[in-house]
């Protein structure tokens, strides 16, 4: 049953994604609600299928990194859908539901053998929520860094194209960048204080350090100078667009160690 | 009942006509009554602005209502003659007349195409007409569809979302580097007319704070009072350049005055938040170098043309869009009107069939008083029954009709066939007063122009 409402959810989410690109590249404002519809129907049967599989395995972490990841797509929709009610920045869209395809196809990609957790973390489901919430606002903080640097370039080089018509203000995306880490930043924080304090209980070290936890470690300081940098040297604008970009090349480095220690 | 428009716009006319026949708003009403005093003359509304004259009328006959509005425009100016008027007038009857009001109102046939302004003008005109009780069934439901269709075009398509003019342009342009223009403050150097224009714009939307800055003090201290702004020092201004968001540089001078180590340390000082500078100047003001510093961008008067030559190229393409719609529209009000024709007419049919027969069975039963109340009923039921039977066949075609070309031959045909237009009371002229005060919370519930002081409305200003 999770298996047909995962199948639906993907099918679904690929067919938002190729109708918020093609938003992105027609003039019409049209297609904008079409996709945020088919969006929030594959957003309702993933969560079916999260539930479902939840009650499967009786668990509420993600058993595998599988699972992980498609908890992680389902929170990229779900924090997508906010900044949407909020701000009505459609063409967010175009950049945050594919994201969310990539990582719902990976997570079937990956066999349901490779585990998130060692059994006795299993009901520390905050460690794993608080981690991701902080990674998915960094996600956030990269798809604001992207829009930030092609709408610098569209301006700079006078290309007032489709793109450009659709793109938000620049100092908008500066913010929600700006946004995103702030409220990602202690989010993460809290996740690895949590995963920290479980790990001296189950194993009695606070860290491994396995590369997992090294590349954790890197992420967290990156982004603690990034936003420090803001604070006091005017880090802003397309710096800050760059740095979350790398930034988000390092959560992504992460969760590939994750992946290939577990292989 | 014909609908008519003859008018002259700044297509056909050149401005030293049109500013001859126009109108002033406080002669309009007069001019409305004079109109509708003419005979043959029902209804009428009178549109005059910088860049047309028009008279809409519904009139009893095309051809001489034609010649009576012409009467009436070369009537408005002592020094026009009729003559002088018919090489530049058109005349449009029909699903011409309410194409042409359509468009008109959907700014379609503006100098600007998509300008707002030509439909607060239309309501202007509309609500005087009403005030003056020159208008009736025909012209109210026409001018509020003509209202509603400019509105569906706005909506429906993006005729009107896209700056056409320099000025604008750069508002626009604002509005993609900072998304909330109300924090924001703008420096302007040098007081060229169209960074003047273009400062306007920007205060219009939203912007708090005008630094002004020119080579003569007390130019910048009189403009700063006239911007509501502060007047900084020619000299200083440079180190003043942090502190806008928005640099608008317009001087006579010949050579650069903002270098990109300007531009660089002031950003540096702004800690990176990005600057929007336009160089409205010829020669140019500031270096283009300026555009290889990060956050800062620098438009020229050509990036801002581009800008303006892309919008109205797709402007022109939305206004086929709207065109179609107009047809569309144009289709239902003919249907409208059409049906509008036929009903008087049944109802006439039917009163004068019914006076006929009551007359006749009257008569009748008077020189039989013998009969029997049964008797009399059925006297009188056989002649209900074959004035019905008699009047039957045109009924139904006359319905089935309306829709047809032929429809008004057939009705003018019954008329004629039943002596109608002898006995018809006149159906016209029955639209309350009412209307005025709801047409009027209507329209100030529309949201009013994108651009609030477009180029059109600095050319009214003008007229």
């Amino acid at each position: 049953m999770a298996a047909v409402c995962f199948m639906v959810t993907m099918v679904l989410y690929f067919v938002a994604t190729m109708s918020f690109l093609a938003y992105l590249l027609r003039r019409s404002e049209a297609l904008s609600n079409v996709s945020l519809a088919i969006t929030a129907a594959g957003f309702i049967s993933h969560t079916v299928a999260l539930v479902i599989r939840m009650v499967e395995v009786s668990s509420t972490v993600p058993p595998s990194f599988s699972d992980a990841l498609s908890f992680f797509s389902w929170m990229i929709i779900l924090v997508f859908v906010l900044v949407e009610f909020r701000h009505r920045i459609h063409v967010l869209g175009s950049f945050m539901v594919p994201l969310a395809l990539v990582s719902l196809v990976s997570s079937a990609a990956l066999p349901e053998t490779v585990p998130t957790l060692q059994p006795v973390f299993k009901t520390l489901w905050f460690h794993v929520t608080l981690s991701m919430l902080g990674t998915v606002g960094f996600t956030v903080a990269f798809v604001a860094g992207v829009m930030y640097l092609i709408q610098d370039r569209l301006l700079k080089s006078k290309q007032f194209n489709v793109l450009y018509s659709k793109l938000p203000a620049l100092d908008f995306l500066d913010h929600l960048n700006q946004q995103s880490i702030v409220l990602g930043f202690p989010l993460l924080t809290l996740g690895i204080v949590t995963g920290a304090i479980s790990a001296e209980f189950a194993r009695g070290s606070y860290v491994s350090w396995n590369p997992e936890q090294i590349w954790a470690l890197v992420t967290w300081v990156f982004y603690f100078v990034v936003l420090l940098g803001r604070l006091t040297v005017g880090w802003r604008a397309k710096r800050a667009a760059y740095l979350t970009v790398i930034g988000f090349a390092c959560v992504i480095l992460t969760l590939v160690g994750v992946v290939l220690k577990e292989t | 009942m014909h609908l008519i428009v003859v008018g002259l716009s700044h297509k056909t006319a050149p401005v030293e006509i049109r500013e001859r026949l126009a109108v002033p708003e406080s002669r309009l009403g007069e001019a409305l009554t004079r109109l509708c005093s003419y005979s043959g003359v029902k209804e009428g509304i009178l549109l005059s602005t910088c860049n047309r004259v028009e008279v809409y009328s519904v009139v009893d006959d095309v051809e001489t209502g034609y010649g009576r509005i012409q009467e009436f425009l070369a009537d408005t100016h002592l020094s026009l003659s009729s003559e002088q008027l018919t090489p530049h007038l058109y005349w449009h009857t029909g699903d011409r007349a309410i194409g042409h009001l359509f468009r008109v109102a959907a700014s379609l046939d503006s100098m600007i195409i998509g300008e707002s302004q030509i439909l607060g003008q239309l309501k202007g005109a509309f609500e005087v007409a009403l005030a003056h009780k020159t208008t009736g069934v025909i012209m109210n439901k026409v001018v509020k569809k003509a209202i509603s269709v400019a509105k569906r075009v706005r909506t429906e398509t993006k005729i009107a979302e896209m700056a056409v003019s320099v000025s604008y342009a750069a508002v626009e342009l604002a509005k993609k580097i900072f998304s909330d223009l109300h924090e924001k403050t703008v420096l302007l150097v040098g007081a060229g007319e169209m960074a003047k224009l273009a400062a306007r714009h920007l205060i219009a939307h939203g912007v708090k704070h005008v630094r002004i800055t020119t080579r003569t003090p007390q130019h910048a201290v009189d403009l700063a009072s006239k911007f509501g702004g502060t007047a900084v020092p020619f000299d200083q201004f440079k180190d003043d350049m942090a502190s806008a968001d928005i640099v608008l540089v317009s001087t006579g001078a010949a050579h650069y005055l903002v270098g990109a180590e300007d531009v660089h340390r002031a950003v540096e000082e702004r800690m990176n938040r990005p600057m929007f500078l336009i160089d409205i100047s010829v020669p140019r003001n500031i270096d283009p170098a300026v555009r290889h510093v990060d956050n800062a961008f620098l438009f020229d008067i050509d990036d801002l043309t581009q800008r303006v030559e892309q919008n109205r190229a797709e402007r022109v393409q939305e206004a086929e869009k709207a065109e179609r719609m107009v047809l569309e529209e144009v289709t239902t009000m003919l249907d409208w009107m059409k049906s509008l024709e036929v009903t008087p007419t049944i109802v006439a049919l039917r009163s004068h069939v019914d006076d006929l027969k009551r007359a006749e069975v009257d008569k009748v039963l008077a020189r039989l008083p013998h009969l029997s109340p049964q008797d009399r009923e059925l006297v009188e039921g056989l002649a209900s029954s074959i004035v019905n039977k008699l009047i039957h066949r045109t009924m139904v075609t006359l319905k089935a009709e309306v829709n047809s070309s032929n429809g008004p031959a057939f009705v003018e045909a019954a008329r004629r066939f039943f002596s109608l237009d002898q006995h018809a009371s006149p159906v016209q002229q029955i639209e309350p007063y009412v209307e005025s005060s709801r047409y009027h919370a209507e329209g100030s519930a529309e949201s009013s122009a994108e651009d609030p002081v477009s180029e059109a409305s600095v050319r009214k200003r003008a007229c």
